[in-house]
């Protein structure tokens, strides 16, 4: 980078005879650092290039490439799966927007719950304490066997049977243990004198808590958040187990009729392109809030 | 450029330089093919007792686990019980193997035909022969011609059904990668998406929940399952051959692999001299028939 003549701190006459020439120095160790710079991309580029070739020739050289090529990435197959593996994912967004919601918002009760403080509110505490416990530990597809093939079984009146609803209680079930537990650990890495200087300034604990506590807490927690909702994003396929047809399930039709793994190669990549959008929002959204805070906060 | 420091930058030149040690070092295995066992004429390979087989002197078969009746009894292949395990054990037999020479091995469906070495000399797994599989493993011949049929519960509208048309309105379930599901897809073509399944035990006690109307399964299974395991379940019909062409049962082998011939031979045998008929006999003889939907 050039420096202007203001930066450098010479006068600015504006007269043509005395425009700012750089040193001769500058322009050497300009000259030197592009060099450097250069030197350094040609490396990157270089191994990169020889990383890429040796898992090529790896993978395409192993005796059995061919058989594989066809069983994994067969084009007539994709084809084939592409639009029934959209039709099924579309089930998994759905499950996705709906569960997403409810564990936040259960989520974040529950954590609420575990951080009350008062002698009052302890069987509340445990209560919380042992839902997480309990959901956290428990394996999520045992959780989604009992569910989905437990409830209907009981035969209460008015009670769904729709394998789709009662998968999606389950993962709500889980998911919103794991995040209680994320807003759990963001409150409390709130610093104590956030509350002492907001209970000075004459709110209430619970004002405290909305105000100035939870926003803090829930903007440090956007990334392990993030984590939790991509997870839940693939898991939304175990509601297969009773007997609907999400992305995964129905790859996994194609393979048993044709005994060829294409459609599943097609599923996941559809899934990874789902999540890469989801990770590039949530970026801008933290980048934008910090942006907010830093403007607000410290003038 | 930002340097790291440079612990860092030697711990990532030496993690690169290990990655690509380990990718040179992940040496191709040579695949043991046909040209490393004996071969020769098909009577000569099929030598009596001295297949090319996975372990020397042994014959490994796979089958799921668990193993359901009436195929195999008491989830244990290796009885010699239930239809699978006698075929398994007649063709080891005529391949001149007898019983404990028989290894049995658990083999899920799905990784039963995955490319790359497999572990067994044949699997034996209710798998339906179609040309499409056969572009991914070897079948032997025929050992069962199966036909597939609809279940309800006794007292449900759809036990009532007497065609196909009956069934277009019902909600139907039935397991994947069965031929089953395939009869719903493109013979009954129902309204509703039909409920798929991982594996037939979900889909009974779909049923007996009511969260489907009726589940497709084949003859036999189907006789099976309303005798011992959902009595209040009743077989309301079975389907035509679909293209007709009988749907059979065939061993599963490696694509290509030097034993097909030999197994197809022995159960060709087995066929004509009615030991496929004895067992059927003895193990489905309760799949008599059930009414033809139309």
């Amino acid at each position: 980078m050039t420096v202007t003549a203001k930066e450098s701190g010479q006068e600015d006459t504006s007269g043509p005879g005395d425009a700012y020439v750089p040193s001769a120095r500058r322009l050497e160790r300009e000259r030197y650092k592009r060099t450097r710079a250069r030197r350094a991309t040609a490396i990157a580029a270089l191994s990169t290039l020889v990383t890429a070739a040796v898992l090529y020739l790896v993978v395409v050289g192993a005796p059995g490439w061919p058989r594989t090529k066809e069983t994994f990435f067969d084009g007539r197959y994709a084809r084939e799966a592409l639009p029934k593996v959209l039709e099924g994912l579309w089930l998994n967004v759905r499950l996705l927007l709906v569960c997403g919601a409810a564990v936040l918002v259960l989520g974040m009760l529950i954590a609420v719950a575990r951080t009350l403080r008062g002698p009052v509110f302890f069987p509340l505490r445990v209560l919380a304490a042992a839902y997480t416990d309990f959901f956290r530990g428990l394996p999520l597809i045992i959780n989604l066997m009992i569910v989905v093939l437990g409830v209907p079984a009981l035969r209460l009146q008015g009670v769904t049977v729709d394998p789709v609803l009662l998968g999606g209680t389950a993962l709500t079930l889980t998911y919103s243990a794991y995040v209680a537990e994320v807003f759990r650990a963001g409150i409390e890495s709130v610093h104590p004198s956030q509350r002492a200087a907001a209970r000075s300034l004459g709110l209430s604990n619970r004002q405290a808590l909305r105000y100035v506590v939870l926003p803090q807490a829930v903007r440090r927690q956007v990334p392990p958040l993030l984590n939790d909702l991509v997870s839940l994003q693939k898991d939304t396929g175990l509601v297969s187990i009773g007997g609907a047809i999400d992305a995964v399930r129905a790859a996994d039709i194609i393979v048993g009729r044709s005994l060829n793994y294409t459609p599943y190669i097609v599923a996941g990549l559809v899934f990874v392109a789902l999540t890469i959008p989801m990770t590039r929002f949530t970026d801008w959204v933290t980048a934008r809030m910090d942006r907010q805070r830093a403007q607000g906060g410290t003038t | 450029m930002h340097l790291a420091p440079r612990v860092l930058r030697r711990a990532v030149a030496g993690a690169t330089v290990a990655l690509l040690a380990t990718a040179v070092g992940c040496a191709p295995q040579p695949e043991d093919d046909a040209a490393a066992k004996p071969s020769g004429s098909t009577a000569d390979a099929c030598a009596r007792g001295a297949l090319a087989t996975e372990t020397a002197g042994k014959l490994t078969v796979a089958t799921d686990q668990p193993a359901y009746e009436p195929w195999f009894k008491d989830d244990k292949p290796s009885n010699g019980e239930g239809f699978e395990s006698a075929v398994a054990y007649a063709v080891a037999e005529q391949l001149g193997y007898d019983k404990s020479a028989v290894v049995w091995q658990s083999v899920p469906f799905n990784k039963a035909f995955a490319p790359g070495a497999k572990t067994f000399d044949f699997d034996i797994n209710q798998v339906s022969i179609s040309d499409e599989r056969k572009q991914a493993v070897d079948f032997s011949s025929g050992y069962y011609d199966v036909r597939q049929a609809v279940i309800a519960l006794k007292d449900s509208k759809a036990a009532k059904a007497k065609s196909l048309a009956d069934l277009k309105g019902l909600k139907l379930g039935a397991q994947v990668g069965t031929t089953s599901l395939g009869y719903i897809e493109d013979v009954v073509k129902p309204t509703a998406q039909p409920a798929v399944y991982a594996k037939n035990d979900q889909a009974k006690s779909a049923l007996k929940n009511g969260q489907v109307d009726a589940i497709v399964v084949d003859l036999p299974t189907a006789f099976y399952i309303t005798a011992a395991e959902v009595t209040d379940a009743r077989i309301v019909g079975q389907f035509e051959n679909r293209g007709g062409t009988p749907e059979q049962f065939g061993l599963v082998l490696d694509k290509g692999s030097a034993l097909t011939p030999c197994v197809t031979a022995a159960v060709d045998t087995l066929r004509k001299n009615g030991t496929l008929a004895k067992i059927e006999q003895q193990w489905l003889s309760d799949a008599v028939d059930a009414p033809v939907l139309k």
